[in-house]
């Protein structure tokens, strides 16, 4: 696991930051830094705003107070450094489009007309195919591949303009083991070998252990980040719940366990 | 002033056909609005939809045969409930498909309708089962739908428990040694009765107004379910109830009693979403707690 | 009947022209043939486009929903004494934003729009029962009446038709990425709401030109049909259109030769309307294909995938991914 905390190239910035709604308060005093070639896991239960922060940084919402950077500008929408891939759903009117076409909105998608096929722009698409190992079923219909599949082809769809910064959204969520080993995987290696910054929300950190360089942990609106080793301790954890947790180390796993039932 | 408005209601109930409108419609609420309370419990609104269209194509093929259309209604949409009980549960979600066998059920109706038609019949026998015909309900048909009502509620009172476990949680039902599968299939032929019935009062295109909005509009108001079926008796009573007496107080000649009701239906309704919106607006859910969400890992 | 009287005005002029003698090509003559042919046509291009749009989105029900509102507003049109067609766009504009600005709760959606649905299909019986003619006209409205298309008909459907082909051209790229998938649209910077409040209303206007051919019954299988099964035979976005395109225009040819022709009759002047042929060939293509497609689909990804899942395994992921989703709306089973 290497240390890219010394490279210090920071790309986006957080200062005090707090999104509410109304009275609820989804995260407060969020003060961080993401720099260039980063793994950062974000963890924390259901309802926590990973998704919020998810969505601060791609512009789609702003800040009740705080600072945001990203790239040294405030985050705006259709920004084509930043890379997003949600989680896959499996849909039966996936019967509409082919692995490529869905792969190739991330090119143009946002383009008006019906698009022209031109070789060049199969060519990159192909080659994003290629890099998530997903050539098999390019021409394979959505609706029949699975889950695992399917994430890859979003997160290929979601390199294709080349972004600095990848965003995950629960790319590991029902996906039997060992497609979870291969998306771990492909994102670790798209991580180091392109110099992608990656923040990938998730449930499980166990999967992730290897390749991560940072814990984002969220709960009950406030954060703690740092190494799996700092963040992911008894004491941290029950500082961030409010009230006692245990986490526990066996087999090579880390357990969070409440204390009380 | 209040004499008049009597004297007009005691020459009213003189004639049969109102006599048997103001019978047949509490008999038919009852059935559906129970029925119906199920139905949305079981997400299965689309069944209603489905078996009304079809049954449409059933009653203007009996018309055409010379059979009554009440009986060809009634016969298809048994057919259909047997159908769809037989594909079980690859029919959920699949609304491309539903959609296609409905329009060409109603499709099929239209071409029996417009067969009927020009043999010389009357032309508003279709407008009748489209849109319903309480005001031509004989004595007989009163008599039918009291017998199929009574029968209904009687296997769904036997049913009651089993039922209401195997709509709220299937799995946990079936691993109880509930026959889940042959409920259903229980569940939708009754469901082809009360259609049919409901139809009677207010024909196929407005099914939803009785057979959903009773049972929809009371599950907004309470979770529990004997509350929430009496509630739905209740609603589905005054809608049909006060159909009928806005259509005889209102309008001229023309008497659209389905139109009053779907009115009712549709005004309740959407009171009842705005009453449970303003009761609670969206709540603030307390976050799950480790301890809460099992052994997780972290 | 209105219908009759218009059918059977046409038909006893060709035969007493040709005594009995038909064919294809003197049809072509006539204008009332004419106008259907041009009306029918446009119909059916932009009801396979909008089709195929509404299938992708899962909003198959407006199809079911916005003909019966614009049923309303026709009828409506009529008692005012104006053109259907108005109270149509009317009508099933207004409803179509609506929807639009509602967003997507799943189960309280079906129930809420059946239950205005059934509203507004009751205050076209009011409509119309205040209305002279009454059973004729509802007809008309119910299932269409293509060989009575009048000139300014025509005109009006070419122009609309126009407009909402060349919009669902320039639209085409971000309206089917926000279909697939409005998140990832959204953060490409792609106006979501925007696109789908404009798509519905032209989903409102198709609707509103289709029911002159069809009639608001059956617009379904002429909206969904053809989409629905040209998906089955082709997945790429562009082919699928085209072969919907292709198919629906069969459809509507067809429909109208075979109810101009008065065949199938059972007497020799027997008149049915062209939307029952349209609806028929529709679910008659649509029925073999959707049964048969599983064999030729499965193998064109078999072909090009090792581990792919079997039907089975991922017929269980979707049913427990409905099953999650029914128990979240029940809120009986708290999912984390």
């Amino acid at each position: 696991m290497t240390s890219v905390l010394d490279k210090n190239n920071p790309i986006v910035q957080l200062e005090q930051v707090r999104i509410q709604y109304g009275k609820r308060i989804i995260l407060q005093d969020l003060s961080m830094t993401i720099n260039e070639g980063e793994f950062i896991v974000m963890l924390g239960p259901n309802g926590a705003g990973k998704s919020t922060l998810l969505k601060l940084l791609l512009g789609l919402l702003r800040p009740s107070a705080g600072q945001v950077r990203v790239f040294d500008r405030p985050p705006s929408r259709g920004n084509r450094e930043i890379g997003y891939a949600p989680q896959h759903r499996t849909l039966e009117a996936d019967l509409a489009l082919r692995a490529r076409d869905l792969v190739g909105f991330g090119l143009d998608g946002h383009r008006w007309g019906p698009g022209w096929p031109s070789r060049k722009r199969t060519a990159l698409i192909d080659q994003a195919l290629e890099e998530v190992d997903a050539t098999r079923f390019a021409d394979a219909p959505i609706g029949q591949l699975s889950g695992g599949e399917q994430q890859r082809l979003l997160i290929a769809q979601a390199l294709l303009t080349n972004p600095r910064l990848l965003l995950l959204d629960e790319p590991l969520a029902s996906l039997d083991i060992s497609h979870e080993q291969e998306i771990v995987s492909l994102v670790t290696r798209i991580c180091r070998t392109r110099h992608v910054a990656v923040l990938l929300v998730t449930h499980d950190i166990n999967p992730l252990l290897p390749a991560v360089d940072r814990v984002l942990y969220m709960a009950n609106g406030h954060s703690a980040i740092g190494t799996p080793d700092e963040v992911i301790t008894s004491t941290t954890l029950s500082q961030l719940y409010g009230s006692s947790v245990e986490v526990v180390q066996a087999l090579d796993r880390l357990f969070v366990v409440g204390a009380e039932i | 002033m209040i004499n008049t408005f009597l004297q007009y209601w005691v020459t009213l109930f003189q004639h049969e056909f109102v006599q048997n409108a103001f019978l047949a419609a509490p008999i038919v609420a009852v059935v559906t609005a129970i029925m119906g309370y199920f139905v949305v419990l079981r997400a299965q609104s689309f069944a209603g939809e489905a078996l009304a269209d079809i049954g449409f194509a059933g009653a203007t093929g009996a018309a055409v045969l010379g059979i009554s259309s009440l009986v060809g209604m009634f016969i298809m949409t048994l057919l259909a409930a047997l159908g769809m009980g037989a594909l079980g549960e690859r029919i959920r979600g699949r609304d491309v498909e539903i959609g296609m066998v409905l329009s060409f059920a109603l499709g099929l109706g239209v071409l029996f309708l417009s067969i009927y038609t020009q043999n010389g019949a009357n032309a508003t026998v279709g407008v009748g089962v489209l849109f319903g015909s309480i005001l031509s309900v004989t004595r007989t048909d009163v008599l039918v739908s009291l017998i199929t009502a009574l029968v209904t509620l009687l296997v769904l009172a036997l049913l009651f428990r089993p039922l209401l476990f195997a709509s709220i949680d299937p799995v946990v039902a079936q691993a109880r040694g509930i026959p889940v599968r042959l409920l259903s299939i229980i569940f939708l032929l009754l469901l082809a009765f009360a259609t049919a019935e409901a139809v009677l009062v207010i024909g196929v295109l407005l099914v939803f107004s009785l057979l959903i909005a009773p049972a929809a509009t009371a599950e907004r108001l309470t979770r529990r379910p004997l509350t929430a079926i009496i509630l739905s008796v209740i609603l589905a009573l005054s809608f049909s109830w006060g159909g009928l007496i806005l259509a005889f107080v209102g309008t001229g000649s023309h008497l659209p009693v389905s139109f009053y009701i779907s009115a009712l239906a549709a005004l309740s309704y959407f009171l009842s979403l705005l009453m449970s919106r303003l009761q609670s607006p969206r709540g603030y859910r307390a976050l799950p707690h480790p301890s809460r969400e099992q052994t997780a890992t972290a | 009947m209105l219908l009759e009287q218009k059918y059977s005005g046409v038909l006893t002029t060709i035969q007493e022209e040709h005594k009995g003698n038909l064919d294809m090509f003197d049809f072509l003559t006539y204008t009332a043939i004419q106008n259907a042919l041009v009306a029918g046509s446009l119909a059916a291009v932009i009801a396979a486009i909008v089709g195929y749009f509404l299938v992708v989105r899962g909003m198959t029900f407006t199809a079911h929903a916005l003909p019966n509102v614009g049923f309303a507003g026709a009828a409506a049109a009529v008692l005012l004494g104006l053109e259907p067609v108005v109270g149509l766009l009317v009508f099933t504009i207004s409803a179509a934003v609506a929807i639009g600005l509602l967003g997507k709760q799943l189960r309280e959606r079906d129930i809420a729009v059946g239950i205005v649905m059934a509203f507004a299909l009751g205050l076209g019986v009011l409509f119309i029962s205040l209305y002279q003619g009454y059973a004729e006209r509802v007809y008309s409205i119910l299932y269409g009446n293509i060989l009575g298309i009048n000139q300014t008909d025509v005109l009006v459907t070419t122009v609309l038709s126009a407009v909402t082909i060349s919009l669902l051209f320039i639209l085409f790229r971000p309206l089917l990425f926000s279909s697939l998938d409005p998140t990832v649209a959204e953060t490409r910077g792609i106006p979501v709401r925007l696109l789908t409040i404009t798509f519905l209303t032209l989903v409102a206007i198709t609707i509103s030109i289709s029911v002159q051919v069809v009639g608001a019954l059956l617009i379904f299988t002429l909206l969904i049909g053809p989409p629905a099964t040209a998906m089955r035979i082709v997945q790429r976005p562009l082919w699928t259109i085209l072969i919907a395109i292709l198919l629906g225009v069969c459809y509507t040819w067809l429909g109208i030769f075979l109810a101009a022709n008065g065949l199938f009759g059972i007497s020799g002047t027997d008149m049915w309307p062209a939307s029952v042929y349209i609806t028929s060939l529709s679910f008659g293509v649509y029925l073999p294909i959707r049964l048969l497609s599983p064999l030729w689909i499965g193998r064109k990804a078999r072909r090009h995938a090792t581990n792919l899942k079997s039907e089975e395994v991922l017929s269980q992921e979707r049913s427990n991914n409905d099953d999650r989703l029914v128990y979240e709306a029940k809120g009986v089973l708290e999912v984390f």
